[in-house]
């Protein structure tokens, strides 16, 4: 079964330790459930929503807050910075989705 | 942990109390206009303990004078030669005194006294040669874990260092200071978000000021520069944010308490845990880059007196170190297979269940007292000789601070 490892117990999201497809997902680490389901594609490396998310809500990792929903994330769903930002850092906002490339400076 | 209780190895007994895990002869220019001169002699020499490095500015900048004399002190240096053009600010002759002060074979040269290029190359590998053979005579000395000082920084990171690499390098570090021995781990800048979790490990209360006094003054930083310590290969590995980055990367500390924090080129007055601060202080933030280079990091490690120095690179690198031998860690068995010239340790092992944290970092002791006692890491086979010294403005040392 495709495997994901969950860190903190408390964490919000999985790590995906392999590319995910939707259906069942096998949890590994300190996981309180053993098993999740995939809704969509999660690339290899990404996160996983354990569970319902609300917009403005933060998203915990490591038992430690990694930043905040930008928008309603149900579970199963790929977290990144489509629908997550830092309390921070404002540019990597904008950066490409898959390759994290900037687009905000000008090469011409 | 019996591994770590029996481990000893022979290192060097340098005239100032220190022990060394490598007899080097450290080649230094004092200036760009300097460094053909000094290369060719390091590369004539055909000896492997033979390491350049250098300052490439006229002016002495005393961040950069400063980093270069903690060299000069460092354990694994035996002898010094200091290599000058002649018209450049920083003084060959007094880098070459404070080596001798040290007990160390010394020599320096302008390039324009000595009539140009050809002798000048020619009296430097004549001396060079002197001290290859004065360094086979220098005293050995039994080393344990107690004695080693170990910088840790991480670089090419991605969803794998948080989850094994600097996760292996964690439990490692607090073995290792439970055998009395002492660690530093770098990167402030990439602690965004984590400062409850820093103080919460302060040592006492002067370590929890000096932590708030760091953190504020790193987070002031990349806010000026609109720009945190995060890459597009970063995110594209999964990452989303610094405080994610930074709670992967802060990990590697392990879980002691923190003894305080240090700037580039300063000791750590004790064993345990240390900080290193490598961000530019207020006044001249905007000048000079926080991390520009892994060959840079390594090098602030080291200037702060580490013996060996651990790369955690989840992608891959392949930077070595001109004066403490580097071991190349990765989280991410593909990078291992891929790069298995470059990466001396896999810690990936601990992701597919068939070893525990505590196994491996056992077994990265045992890598380490190996490399220790000279066997060469996967760089410095390679013939890898990275050293990067920028102009920086950063006090000594971290001012007195208000409790955090």
């Amino acid at each position: 079964m495709q495997r994901a490892f969950v860190i903190a117990g408390e964490d919000n999201v999985a790590t995906a330790l392999e590319e995910l497809h939707p259906g069942d997902v096998q949890l590994l680490g300190d996981a309180a459930s053993s098993t999740a389901e995939a809704a969509g594609d999660v690339p290899k490396g990404h996160k996983l929503a354990l569970r319902d998310i609300a917009r403005g809500e933060k998203i915990i990792k490591y038992g430690v807050v990694i930043g905040q929903a930008t928008a309603d994330i149900p579970a199963g769903s790929w977290v990144h910075l489509h629908n997550i930002q830092s309390v921070y850092d404002e540019r990597s906002s904008h950066l490409d989705i898959l390759t994290g490339a900037p687009k905000d400076t000008k090469y011409e | 942990m019996s591994d770590f209780n029996n481990a000893s190895w022979l290192g060097y007994a340098r005239a100032n109390g220190t022990k060394g895990i490598r007899n080097r002869v450290l080649v230094i220019y004092t200036v760009k206009c300097a460094e053909f001169v000094a290369r060719e002699i390091v590369g004539r020499s055909g000896s492997p303990d033979v390491e350049l490095i250098g300052f490439d500015g006229c002016t002495d900048n005393q961040y950069a004078v400063r980093q270069i004399i903690s060299l000069i002190r460092h354990p694994n240096v035996g002898a010094v030669l200091a290599v000058g053009l002649g018209c450049e600010y920083m003084q060959p002759e007094w880098l070459a005194k404070i080596a001798a002060e040290e007990g160390k074979p010394a020599e320096w040269f302008f390039i324009q006294d000595k009539g140009g290029t050809k002798p000048s190359v020619q009296h430097g590998l004549e001396w060079t040669q002197s001290a290859l053979a004065a360094l086979k005579d220098t005293p050995r000395v039994t080393m344990t874990f107690a004695d080693l000082i170990i910088g840790g920084e991480c670089g090419g990171s991605d969803y794998t260092s948080g989850l094994a690499g600097n996760v292996v390098v964690g439990r490692f570090f607090d073995r290792l200071i439970e055998q009395g021995g002492a660690a530093i781990f770098e990167e402030i800048v990439e602690a965004i978000g984590l400062d409850a979790h820093l103080l919460s490990r302060a040592a006492n209360d002067k370590v929890r000021g000096q932590l708030r006094y760091t953190y504020d003054k790193a987070l002031d930083y990349c806010k000026h520069a609109r720009q945190y310590s995060i890459s597009p290969g970063n995110f594209a590995g999964g990452l989303s944010t610094i405080e994610e980055k930074s709670m992967g990367a802060v990990i590697k500390s392990g879980t002691k308490p923190i003894q305080g924090v240090l700037k580039v080129s300063e000791k750590p007055s004790s064993p345990g845990l240390w900080l290193l601060d490598s961000t530019p202080d207020p006044y001249y933030m905007d000048f000079g880059i926080t991390n520009p280079s892994d060959n840079e990091g390594l090098m602030d490690l080291t200037s702060c007196g580490a013996h060996l120095v651990f790369l955690v690179t989840g992608r891959g690198n392949v930077v070595g170190n001109a004066v403490a031998p580097c071991i190349k860690i990765t989280g991410n068995a593909d990078t291992y297979a891929r790069m298995a010239g470059d990466m001396d340790f896999n810690a990936g092992t601990i992701l597919d269940g068939s070893c525990s944290i505590e196994e491996s970092a056992l077994d990265l002791a045992r890598l380490v007292a190996e490399t220790a006692s000279g066997a060469p890491s996967k760089s410095e086979a390679l013939g890898h000789h990275e050293f990067h010294i920028i102009y920086k403005y950063q006090e000594k040392e971290v001012p007195p601070c208000e409790k955090g």
